[in-house]
């Protein structure tokens, strides 16, 4: 379906309606009144173009996440990288970062050049497979780093996700070490001995309900830790999914020394709190852990003002059995690739701490800067024709079931969220039309 | 009162003295020669137990008996994922048996909740991990009144491990309700840290506590955490905040000694202690059997006796 494509009358950015052509793989002109006529002058390639009347709808870069869980090696029961791409494209995306504790561990080139291969089988959007820091998430060994950065999948995020490089020696050395190809380390900040068996924000809820507490200090600890870090050798910090007002205020005093610090905040920290956790069903378990009102509106102002540089979905499929269970018993995580516009519409537009720029600034170039990642998050003539149109208007309940991730476990199941994605263009090519799946 | 006993903070002030005016008046027909009543009968009772607790478990059992259910006693060791069949495969099995109410009792914060999902009969909280155990606050709660006459502005103080007491949890709630006025004592490390705003006052020095107590709680010290660093070591943990005979003479002249046991005589209590005349140990597993019957005839005796 590559071709010509003229789309008209969205808004780009949420601005004054355009029309925006795409030849091949890229937007040749975005401006008022284009047509196919006017264009041919300028080019033979506009013959037979496509029209998608895209009135009312705004246009977005694609949105780019930093941080994805696919699966896949491993776990195809809980998620593809076929399915992920899918709900991927459904939720806005044109490129999602798969993070490494697949089984095997994403910890060589042969496996990140595999899961790499598997995106681009897929089509649906481009994966960029993000490298293990330790052998095996383990902790106590880097990765063979430079292998992954020189692969095939060009690797240049690592993270031990979900475990914390909780070694101070070892934390500087990987963020030293990836500074030869212009790496950054993406650490998943939580000090392991302060949260032994956490379950839950340690506070209120934790002692409410009998479950052991994760208390904010044990990321904020780390991120202190690894801002100083990052600053001493002159390395670039990434913070993956933070949690706390705490965390905020002290990537924003780092920011303010001007350090290579950069964060992110999932979609269900920017919109949930820790009381969800009150009826113990485990759909609302996650590491970290839902927190405050107060932490999920500093998290916001943060996000607002640009502490938080992007949001990142943390997309985390389970299987249904390892959600049907005691609390403890339970898999950490929530999906969140179809439905993060929608969150950060009513998270962060909704109530104008955010517009519409800001919004492709949070969840595509922004991203796509950190993730080192070309082709993505510009919205301009002779980028590639990466964007997604989306209609703000409509408010519709989330049915997990409707969804095309492999897993159901989404916490915003049931709930009213505003807007829809219509339709996503990954190099000129429709990933998705009129809301389903373009083929 | 709610289909399930879940959590003791469920209970109204109504509900809590319904249940122990019931338990009442079941302890005096308990003195009667013929001690069984047929209000239950053709009624099935589950006691499903993931944890080892053989007086929880003889007291539940003795109380359905007592009411003529049938009882079935399905002992499920060890987590659920450890042992394969998960605790929704479990429940859906009861059901399929016609349970008509669940006692559970598991190691899991949150397991009954869990269930009452997955159920359509009465769930009712056993003990869920560090969560509660709203029937041993019941329990407790029916002592003091017998003992004391009254428990509206009685002055309950609590001493040990709250962090991982259940039983801590159910008592503060409950006695909230009912109108005592609860005060923590333990060291810094076996509180809550958001223990403030829970109902009740919190002290860290027991000598100050027992003079205005008219009732002490004792609560279990866990092997385990002798071992984790909430404090240098037993000795210190039984000098700082054991119950010794000294220590017991700080009371009112008509102050009590409760502990919902197993105790650990010469840690948290000693045993003088345990076996005075202020010692309400013996009494707490008595009126165990009277509460619980209480509990399970209000939670399954009105439907019933409609049917």
């Amino acid at each position: 379906m590559t071709g010509t494509w003229l789309i008209r009358g969205a808004r780009p950015l949420g601005g004054d309606p355009a029309d925006v052509l795409i030849c091949g793989e890229m937007i040749l002109g975005i401006g008022a009144k284009l047509d196919a006529p006017a264009v041919r002058r300028g080019s033979q390639r506009a013959d037979g173009a496509q029209s998608l009347d895209a009135d009312g709808l705004i246009m977005l870069p694609g949105l780019v996440d930093l941080h994805t869980h696919l699966r896949e090696p491993g776990r195809e029961d809980a998620e593809t990288v076929s399915t992920g791409t899918a709900a991927a494209a459904l939720g806005g995306f044109t490129a999602v970062h798969a993070m490494a504790n697949t089984d095997p561990v994403a910890d060589t080139a042969g496996v990140v050049e595999q899961i790499w291969r598997l995106g681009r089988q897929a089509g649906r959007c481009d994966v960029r497979p993000v490298g293990a820091v330790t052998v095996g998430l383990a902790g106590s060994r880097l990765a063979e780093l430079g292998a992954m950065a020189d692969s095939a999948a060009r690797v240049r995020v690592f993270s031990d996700d979900g475990r914390c490089v909780h070694d101070a020696v070892l934390m500087r050395r990987a963020l030293e070490y990836v500074r030869a190809f212009d790496g950054v380390i993406a650490q998943h900040a939580q000090e392991p001995r302060l949260t032994h068996g956490a379950q839950v924000n340690e506070g209120e809820i934790s002692g409410r309900l009998g479950l052991t507490g994760w208390p904010a200090v044990a990321e904020e600890a780390i991120i202190a830790r690894d801002c100083l870090l990052a600053a001493h050798v002159g390395s670039a910090l990434h913070a993956c999914h933070v949690s706390t007002a705490g965390s905020v205020e002290i990537i924003r005093w780092a920011k303010s020394k001007g350090w290579q610090v950069t964060a992110e905040a999932t979609p269900h920290h920017l919109l949930l709190t820790e009381q969800l956790a009150a009826g113990y069903d485990p759909v609302f378990k996650v590491n970290p852990p839902l927190r405050t009102a107060e932490d999920v509106q500093a998290l916001r102002v943060g996000l607002s003002d640009g502490t938080i540089d992007c949001v990142a979905t943390d997309h985390a499929p389970h299987p249904l059995e390892d959600k049907e269970t005691e609390w403890e018993a339970a898999a950490f995580g929530m999906t969140g690739l179809e439905t993060a516009l929608s969150v950060v519409h009513e998270a962060l537009v909704e109530p104008g701490l955010l517009d519409w720029a800001g919004v492709a600034d949070r969840m595509s170039t922004r991203p796509a800067v950190i993730g080192r990642l070309s082709g993505h998050g510009r919205l301009l003539p002779g980028e590639p024709a990466n964007l997604v149109l989306y209609d703000p208007s409509p408010r519709d309940v989330i049915d997990p079931g409707a969804q095309a991730s492999k897993s159901r476990n989404s916490p915003f199941a049931g709930m009213v969220l505003p807007g829809r994605v219509v339709a996503t263009f990954l190099r000129g090519k429709p990933t998705v039309l009129d809301g389903k799946l373009a083929w | 009162m709610n289909r399930h006993l879940i959590s003791a903070g469920d209970l109204s002030l109504d509900d809590a003295l319904l249940i122990l005016d019931t338990a009442d008046e079941l302890a005096h027909m308990a003195e009667r020669p013929v001690k069984k009543l047929p209000t239950l009968r053709g009624r099935t009772v589950v006691n499903l137990f993931y944890e080892d607790s053989t007086r929880t478990r003889i007291s539940f059992e003795a109380a359905a008996k007592r009411l003529s259910a049938d009882v079935i006693n399905f002992s499920a060791k060890g987590s659920s994922v450890a042992k394969g069949e998960s605790l929704k495969d479990t429940a859906l099995t009861l059901e399929a048996m016609g349970a008509d109410a669940v006692v559970i009792r598991h190691s899991a914060s949150g397991a009954p909740r869990r269930l009452a999902g997955w159920v359509r009969g009465s769930v009712v909280n056993a003990g869920d991990g560090a969560h509660e155990h709203p029937t041993q606050a019941l329990v407790d709660a029916f002592t003091m009144r017998r003992r004391l006459g009254r428990l509206d502005g009685l002055r309950v103080t609590i001493v040990g491990d709250v962090l991982h007491s259940r039983v801590a949890r159910s008592n503060v709630l409950l006695l909230s309700t009912l109108g005592a006025e609860v005060t923590l004592v333990a060291p810094p490390t076996l509180l809550p840290v958001a223990v403030g705003g829970w109902p009740c006052s919190v002290c860290y020095d027991l000598d100050v506590a027992l003079p205005k107590a008219d009732v002490v709680m004792m609560l279990r010290v866990q092997q385990e955490r002798m071992n984790a660093a909430y404090f240098p070591s037993v000795r210190e943990y039984s000098r700082r905040y054991g119950l010794d005979a000294a220590r017991m003479a700080l009371l009112p002249d008509h102050g009590i000694v409760m502990h919902p046991g197993p105790m650990n005589r010469g840690v948290e209590i000693a045993a003088e202690v345990a076996d005075s005349g202020r010692s309400t140990i013996v009494e707490q597993v008595a009126n165990g059997v009277s509460v619980r019957m209480a509990v399970l005839y209000l939670l399954l005796g009105g439907s019933g006796a409609q049917q």
